[in-house]
């Protein structure tokens, strides 16, 4: 049975090239691997190796050859004892860049077929928040004990649940998140690492591919800078990437967002980084409730999630529903007032600015809707949307850096969803687009405020204050 | 050679060649010679464009997972870099869903979604195909943290080359992976380059195998290209890892004839050096005169044995070619569980 031997292509784009010498020929044997010829583009030279074994029978295109197709015929091989002038070889047509399975356009190769129309995203429907019972007593919490409450709950419903990053354990949290956790769960669930975080972050999807349920905490989100690669690049992507396969039910949590006078890289929001990424689940609480029953369905949800604390939030009290399993669902942004007149919508630490200037703005009798979005992405935009369609005016506040904020996602959304309700252009208060500076002074400035929230409110209400 | 023994069972080898028996020769040889097939095959399909973006052939290293697999036992798992095919061909995944994953076809491994650089099986704890040099490496002992962790007896073959050996995250985890004793078998499969940097040019020390030293992790020099000298120095190091006694590292001399990926011409290396490697080192080629020297097998029985093997790859290259492309639907498919 003869083989033709085709012109390769060197690259995916490469169409032709120059058949520059033949190192064997005609009548000669070859194995599976020997160079036979040497083929030119403008780029590069390449070898062109045999597949097979077998005899030379022909050389279709001689050396020297300029422009030759990819998929022309350039040889045939036969195998021993066969006849050369059994070979027949249409040389009129090159194969170019035809694909061959286009013999069989039933069969749906790729083709030069139109493609069909990009199917529509799926959309997210989060489930609503489980309703308080009740009579159900509520105990003032910390944003620190609630983080901590949730993780020991799910320790004790899952033994494949474990808690590891620096200091967790013997100093029990740089920020005593996970005070207690030692004692309870012992040295093999409640793991001090090295300072390494883009060998423990590694470490952790991969426990989390082999079916263990890690809690992997960054003392801050600063330091995930270092293993943002396996944050995103392993286990973000590898669900997908193995159709279905595999799974990645790990928890990365920690403070995030600007600190107290810690400067530039210290103090930083990455909401809108990991906001960005298809297959992470990215929640940012605010309340102590939210914190634990969020964390809690974060620990139990198969994909990976980045759980975004602050560290300014840590110590502030909260009511807390005192319930054997109090959950929040993900994906679901939480109406905390109601109003008619303007649409605020923040999430963690901005949610501190946005209260207070609800408070003050309510006051003044301009009647607030306040959305704290709690989860990133999803992003619960029927909540946000419903909100703009009443009030016909938005304003987005975070601490994050206004450009690709999660403002400007919502402002874009909103025009796609909302524009026919909009009676003003969304406004973002965010963060200064700066490094965060030192000085108490700049930094206070850099920072958004409640005063700032006001100001933007007035401008989409049109207020003359 | 062995250069260090920890594990010292098996250290009655050392100094002589640890021996196959036919079947151990015969297997050894109808799998190196699956996956040198199935690779000549791939480079074929590329060339037509039938396979796009990066595709890197594993030709001439087919001993490395060759052996390290006959020392393994199921259950253990393996993870590699993007340099993949083989790894997936030794754990018995079927040649038709990696083919068709390499053309991007609905029934390829990973439903087309992935590519010659991403593909899984839970079943055979195969954790992939990995694209980013050197993070496999702390995916890897993650895999053996697990398998700490739930008392298990599996080992993590966490496979990686000379080039990511320089990647900083590998001290990370040699450093936990000792720290914590973790079941983990490090196999750098040294080929001599780093895409087109040797290794002389890019590591300030060339001995691979002494890179734990400084974490206390025992390592030896193998020679890759004799799959008898894999599979002996793998039982050592799979047993260390498997017995409690935490990582071990084994430096897989061996060489690859292909270039980096297809587009890689391949221009710093001589062709005498690639030349002599093939003639005088092959690993098929090293069984193969051994089958015959024994008389295990006849010229006629290893061509029949070529023949089979030969249908196997036409067959996954058939079924690549024609299977159809993913539905539409599956864009928005398995971002999230």
């Amino acid at each position: 049975m003869s083989v033709e031997i085709l012109m390769p292509a060197l690259s995916p784009t490469m169409e032709e090239g120059n058949l520059a010498k033949w190192l064997v020929k005609e009548g000669d044997t070859v194995s599976a691997g020997d160079v036979i010829a040497e083929i030119e583009t403008d780029k590069a030279t390449m070898e062109v190796e045999a597949v097979d074994e077998g005899v030379v029978g022909k050389i279709v295109v001689e050396e020297g050859a300029q422009n030759v197709k990819v998929n022309t015929v350039i040889a045939v091989l036969i195998e021993e004892g066969e006849s050369a002038d059994d070979i027949k070889v249409d040389t009129s047509a090159p194969a170019a860049s035809e694909e061959p399975k286009q013999e069989n356009p039933e069969e749906s190769g790729p083709s030069e077929q139109e493609q069909p129309s990009v199917p529509a995203a799926p959309v997210f429907e989060a489930k609503a928040d489980s309703e308080i019972p009740e009579g159900t007593e509520m105990v003032s919490t910390t944003v620190r004990e609630a983080l901590r409450d949730a993780m020991a709950e799910e320790m004790r419903a899952d033994g494949d649940v474990f808690v590891m990053g620096e200091e967790v354990a013997e100093y029990q949290g740089a920020y005593k998140v996970t005070q207690g956790l030692l004692q309870e769960f012992g040295a093999k669930r409640v793991i001090d690492t090295p300072i390494t975080e883009h060998g423990f972050a590694g470490l952790g999807v991969g426990a989390a591919f082999a079916g263990l349920k890690p809690i992997v905490e960054f003392m801050t989100f600063n330091f995930a800078m270092q293993a943002i690669d396996q944050i995103i690049n392993s286990a973000a992507k590898t669900h997908y990437m193995s159709g279905g396969q595999v799974t990645s039910p790990i928890v990365f949590r920690g403070p995030n967002g600007p600190a107290a006078r810690v400067g530039a890289q210290h103090s930083q929001d990455f909401s809108a980084w990991y906001a960005h990424i298809p297959g992470l689940i990215v929640v940012s609480p605010y309340s102590a409730a939210d914190a634990k029953g969020l964390l809690k369905s974060a620990i139990r949800n198969p994909n990976p999630v980045v759980f975004l604390e602050n560290e300014l939030l840590y110590g502030q009290s909260f009511d807390v529903p005192k319930l054997a399993d109090w959950t929040v669902p993900l994906g679901k942004a939480k109406v905390v007032r109601e109003g008619a007149d303007v649409t605020i919508v923040s999430h963690s630490m901005g949610m501190r600015y946005a209260t207070e200037a609800t408070e003050k703005l309510v006051e003044s009798g301009i009647d607030v809707e306040l959305i704290d979005l709690r989860t990133l992405r999803p992003l619960d935009m029927p909540t946000v949307v419903e909100s703009v369609k009443k009030t016909g005016r938005c304003v987005t506040v975070e601490e994050g850096w206004p450009q690709g904020s999660i403002g400007s996602e919502i402002a874009a959304r909103l025009m796609d969803e909302a524009f026919d309700y909009l009676d003003a252009p969304v406004m973002r208060v965010t963060g200064k687009d700066v490094p965060m500076p030192y000085a108490a002074n700049l930094e206070k400035l850099a920072l958004p405020s409640a005063k700032e929230v006001i100001e933007a409110v007035n401008a989409v209400t049109y207020r003359q204050v | 050679m062995p250069k260090k023994t920890d594990a010292a069972a098996k250290a009655s080898t050392k100094g002589n060649m640890p021996a196959f028996t036919k079947e151990e020769e015969l297997y050894a040889y109808k799998e190196m010679l699956l996956i040198r097939r199935f690779e000549e095959k791939a480079g074929q399909m590329y060339g037509m464009g039938l396979i796009g973006g990066f595709c890197h052939l594993y030709i001439g290293q087919e001993a490395v997972v060759t052996g390290v697999h006959m020392a393994s036992k199921k259950g253990d798992a393996s993870i590699t870099g993007y340099r993949d095919h083989g790894h997936m061909l030794i754990v018995g995944l079927d040649p038709k869903a990696v083919m068709a994953e390499l053309t991007g076809r609905k029934g390829g491994l990973s439903k087309g979604k992935g590519g010659s650089m991403h593909m899984f099986s839970n079943e055979e704890r195969f954790y992939g195909g990995n694209g980013i040099v050197g993070a496999q490496v702390s995916l890897g002992t993650g895999l053996a943290f697990a398998a700490k962790y739930r008392e298990e007896d599996t080992v993590s073959l966490t496979y990686f080359g000379d080039g990511a050996a320089n990647q900083g995250q590998v001290y990370e985890s040699f450093n936990m992976a000792k720290l914590w004793n973790l079941p983990v078998v490090y196999i750098i499969e040294n080929n001599k380059y780093a895409m087109g940097t040797s290794l002389e040019r890019a590591a300030s020390t060339t001995d691979l195998s002494k890179r734990g030293e400084s974490f206390g992790i025992p390592g030896e020099q193998v020679d890759g290209m004799d799959v008898r000298m894999v599979r002996d120095a793998a039982e050592r190091a799979i047993q260390h890892a498997r017995e409690g006694n935490g990582p071990y590292i084994l430096e897989m001399l061996t060489y690859r004839y292909r270039g980096h990926s297809m587009s890689d011409p391949a221009k710093y290396r001589s062709k005498d050096e690639v030349q002599s490697m093939r003639s005088e080192r092959d690993p098929i080629e090293q069984v193969k005169a051994r089958l015959l020297e024994n008389e295990w097998a006849t010229e006629e029985e290893l061509k029949d044995m070529d023949k089979d093997v030969r249908a196997i790859v036409s067959e996954a290259a058939d079924f690549a070619t024609n299977d159809p492309e993913p539905d539409a639907d599956e864009l928005y498919t398995e971002i999230t569980v």
